[in-house]
């Protein structure tokens, strides 16, 4: 991540002066700069509504009846926390506010699992396994209904706007199992 | 009404009786927990900040555009629309600024149209891999990401590859 902040940023100056953009940095200091702010105002709320309500099943257990369903995915895809219960019902609850496409709530729940994921850990500067797949599983994007597109291309006049679900859920399948073989492949080669 | 909203609806509020059934405090666990979740949403902000810098800063001072028009050539070679290579590289880096490239391809092309059909396949099918990798693990204070972005990437050339094939197919 470090190395490519510095690229990103390095590539940026470099171009600013090439093109004669040398105002690219005043500019994003001043005016989107205030995009993290505005993110964070939306994303806490959310974030403190949901890990409250986790809260909640952690302490019912709701969940748990259907961790033990599907355990035996838990145990192939996350076999590091499979018997941290926190840690599974998180994950759950990122995937299915993932699919249902309520984007902010599946970041609150993305990062209450990283969190459980992180406490039994072994080695805290170092991604486990389970939070490579984690993060893998969820930037190739589950989301069922793409609520957002379907709107746009309404809005600019498609004659069946939602006529890309089908599509959509086709190519995101096959790049999410794509994702995993992958991510089972680097797997096991752990540490560089 | 639509489904997402009704699940919803249906989530908390089972949860929130469940809790009453089994005579959970659910009011305290509830402050207890959110106090959390707020501290953890502020525990985030630099990398938030971080990303944003970095990503603004190679897309407006015109490095990307550099990419695609050196990229250009090379991937007309192999018939991929030229069209797309840009919201192909922006959409790993930025939600707000691939939906822009999203908005203006609609614009030229038309959404009925192959270039916006796949378009609309590949918005729908990838994720912002940067943001979403330096905020989960920045979270928790991972430094060696290991497999993480590279797998990411992987996934979205998938995800390119699957829309145009897609839409070529069943249009």
């Amino acid at each position: 991540m470090k190395k490519i902040w510095i690229v990103l940023i390095g590539l940026g100056l470099i171009f600013s002066f090439i093109n004669g953009r040398t105002e690219t940095v005043a500019n994003i200091l001043f005016f989107d700069l205030q995009k993290s702010v505005e993110l964070i105002f939306s994303l806490l709320p959310v974030m403190a509504f949901w890990t409250g309500l986790m809260a909640i099943v952690e302490k019912t257990g709701i969940l748990n009846k259907l961790a033990v369903i599907i355990k035996p995915l838990v145990r192939f895809l996350f076999k590091e926390v499979q018997s941290n219960t926190k840690a599974v019902n998180a994950i759950i609850m990122t995937i299915a506010a993932n699919m249902l496409g309520i984007g902010n709530s599946a970041t609150a729940f993305g990062i209450k699992a990283m969190q459980e994921m992180q406490s039994t850990n072994r080695d805290k500067l170092t991604a486990s396994n389970a939070m490579c797949m984690f993060l893998i599983i969820n930037v190739s994007s589950i989301q069922l209904i793409p609520l957002n597109i379907i709107k746009l291309r309404a809005d600019f006049g498609a004659a069946m706007p939602g006529d890309i679900m089908i599509p959509t859920i086709a190519a995101t399948t096959f790049s999410t199992a794509i994702a995993i073989v992958a991510a089972k492949y680097y797997e096991r080669k752990r540490f560089r | 009404m639509n489904v997402s909203d009704l699940i919803l609806s249906m989530v908390i509020g089972s949860i929130l009786f469940y809790g009453i059934y089994k005579k959970v405090d659910i009011y305290t666990v509830f402050i207890d927990g959110a106090m959390e979740g707020a501290k953890a949403a502020l525990r985030i902000f630099p990398y938030i900040l971080a990303v944003i810098f970095a990503i603004n800063m190679f897309i407006q001072s015109g490095a990307e555009n550099f990419i695609v028009s050196i990229l250009t050539p090379v991937t007309t070679l192999i018939g991929f629309p030229p069209e797309l290579l840009s919201l192909s590289i922006v959409k790993p880096l930025s939600g707000g600024g691939s939906l822009g490239v999203y908005q203006s391809i609609l614009d030229n092309y038309g959404p009925d149209s192959y270039i916006g059909r796949s378009a609309s396949v590949l918005m729908g099918s990838s994720e912002t891999i940067f943001y979403t990798v330096a905020v989960y693990f920045g979270a928790v204070g991972i430094k060696n990401i290991r497999h993480t972005v590279k797998v990411g990437l992987i996934a979205h050339c998938a995800s390119i590859i699957a829309a145009l094939v897609v839409c070529k197919f069943m249009f």
